[in-house]
């Protein structure tokens, strides 16, 4: 997987939560969630998305790691299995 | 023979438009089946019937505007025998092993009175329309996208919400230059002009639901700071050793302690109708939720006190992955006992709610944060909760509002008795 391939999963598990949001207004190196409204338990849900896209699960400590579009991206790059 | 009503579906809803049949003539249903769904201001809600029986006659049209009360089946009791037509097996045996776990009240059922219209002779309509889900439909109404366009993917071919987003996802891409045609207005985009009415019928809704509560029930409030160490220690904990999707939120946690707290105080739980007040035997918990769209609802978690942890925060995803996508249960809709607001997680620190009629309680949780705290003499700090209590002054005084908070706090310095 690309990097771009990982954010545009990435971007519909956010879509697939909060669908008022325009794709392309994000901004990848700001707080998602100061730029998405999302509640824990949409949160929860995007994590799960990721889960099912991406075949990564992630702790609750990572959480704090999963701030921006960017960091997300990097995340899940490390992690999924080629 | 006897006659389905459209049930109540909560104080700020009175009328719905009829979507979708889910019977035919003929069908024998067992309590609690959809049978239809019907459209309202806040979401398009699946109608549960309350007894056992037999369709034998669909009363209203589809796209018809009903008001709550209006019988909208006839049917025939379990074993009464079909007027002239062979009755498919009917489902008596079934029924009488689901018991059911919670007390409703029956709706009236006033037996047909009104002269019963022969059996159509021929066979109910099989629709050879496209089948869509109504989360579906409400999705591509608010996309503007045409369902008759889409394969559906779900049972017998049914245009499924996940397939209305792919083709959302799948349009955007092709046609990435689509929004710059129509200038967006100033504020929060606006789709199509149907949204925009359901939105300020909802508002009215909640305008009337709301300000009936200010007019007639005396709130009293209360507050406590509640800490939460125990609490996220034990989710933390408990998380750890889940999978991603069994994890649990604080919120599962806040919702169970609620409903226990409630078994020692039948004056917080409970629906005080026409001046007298019926305490509930279970706590169906309404639980507060925005819709992305504007607005808010409130369905009930149904029996949460008896409930695993587990089972209720499974529940509560699901209830709120369908209020979003905008598909709900008359049950869901009606009988909440005590309502939960936990706007704290929007960010707020302290929220002071407004009862929802005919409750006489609400108890709002504000966010989490990390508090200087005294703890054996010394200072340290400590993540707490500020816990509100909203109460009706015609059921309870301060005093037991005090206690039933005291409780709740207890409760949740025991998470692993939760």
């Amino acid at each position: 997987m690309t990097p771009e391939d990982i954010r545009a999963g990435v971007i519909a598990a956010i879509l697939a939560i909060a669908p008022e949001v325009e794709a392309a207004d994000l901004a990848s190196d700001q707080p998602l969630r100061s730029q998405v409204d999302l509640d824990s338990m949409d949160w929860l849900n995007v994590i799960v998305g990721f889960h099912q896209r991406f075949g990564v699960d992630i702790p609750e400590a990572d959480y704090v790691r999963l701030d921006t579009l960017d960091h997300i991206t990097t995340y899940l790059k490390d992690r999924v299995k080629h | 023979m006897f006659e389905f009503k459209l049930p109540s579906m909560g104080a700020d809803m009175d009328k719905g438009t009829l979507l979708e049949w889910k019977v035919a003539p003929g069908q024998a249903v067992t309590k609690g089946d959809v049978v239809a769904v019907v459209d309202t201001t806040k979401a398009a809600v699946d109608v549960e019937i309350w007894s056992d029986g037999t369709v034998h006659e669909l009363l209203v049209e589809i796209g018809q505007e009903i008001p709550v009360g209006t019988p909208i089946i006839a049917l025939r009791a379990p074993g009464e025998a079909a007027p002239a037509r062979a009755t498919p097996a009917n489902k008596v045996g079934k029924a009488l092993s689901e018991a059911p776990t919670r007390s409703r009240k029956p709706a009236a059922s006033a037996p047909a009175d009104r002269p019963v219209p022969s059996a159509p002779t021929a066979p109910a309509e099989l629709p050879t329309r496209q089948r869509v889900s109504p989360a579906a439909r409400k999705r591509a109404a608010e996309l503007g996208l045409d369902t008759t366009r889409l394969v559906g993917t779900g049972v017998q071919g049914a245009v499924t919400l996940d397939d209305v987003e792919r083709a959302a996802v799948a349009a955007e891409t092709a046609a990435p230059a689509r929004r710059e045609v129509a200038p967006e207005p100033a504020g929060p985009s606006i789709p199509t002009s149907a949204p925009v009415d359901r939105q300020a019928e909802m508002r009215r809704a909640i305008a009337a639901a709301m300000g009936r509560s200010k007019r007639e029930i005396p709130h009293y409030y209360l507050s406590e700071t509640i800490p939460m160490r125990k609490a996220l220690d034990w989710l933390h904990g408990a998380n750890s050793k889940r999978p991603v999707t069994e994890r649990l939120l604080p919120a599962a946690l806040l919702l169970k302690a609620v409903a226990l707290a409630t078994r020692d105080f039948p004056e917080m739980n409970g629906l005080f109708v026409d001046g007298v007040y019926k305490p509930s035997a279970a706590a169906h918990v309404g639980v507060a939720i925005s819709l992305r769209q504007g607005g808010l609802i409130a369905p009930a978690l149904h029996d949460v006190a008896n409930r695993e942890l587990g089972a209720v925060m499974l529940e509560l995803a699901d209830l709120v992955r369908r209020c979003r996508a905008g598909s709900l249960r008359s049950s869901e809709m009606s009988d909440p006992t005590i309502t939960v607001t936990n706007l704290g997680d929007q960010g707020v620190e302290q929220v002071f709610g407004v009862i929802y009629p005919p409750q006489v309680a609400l108890v709002g949780f504000g966010r989490v944060s990390e508090r200087p705290w005294v703890q054996d003499g010394k200072l340290t700090t400590m993540p707490v909760v500020i816990t509100s209590l909203s109460a009706d002054h015609r059921v309870s005084d301060g005093h037991r509002g005090a206690l039933f908070l005291a409780r709740l706090n207890t409760l949740l310095q025991q998470p692993e008795t939760l």
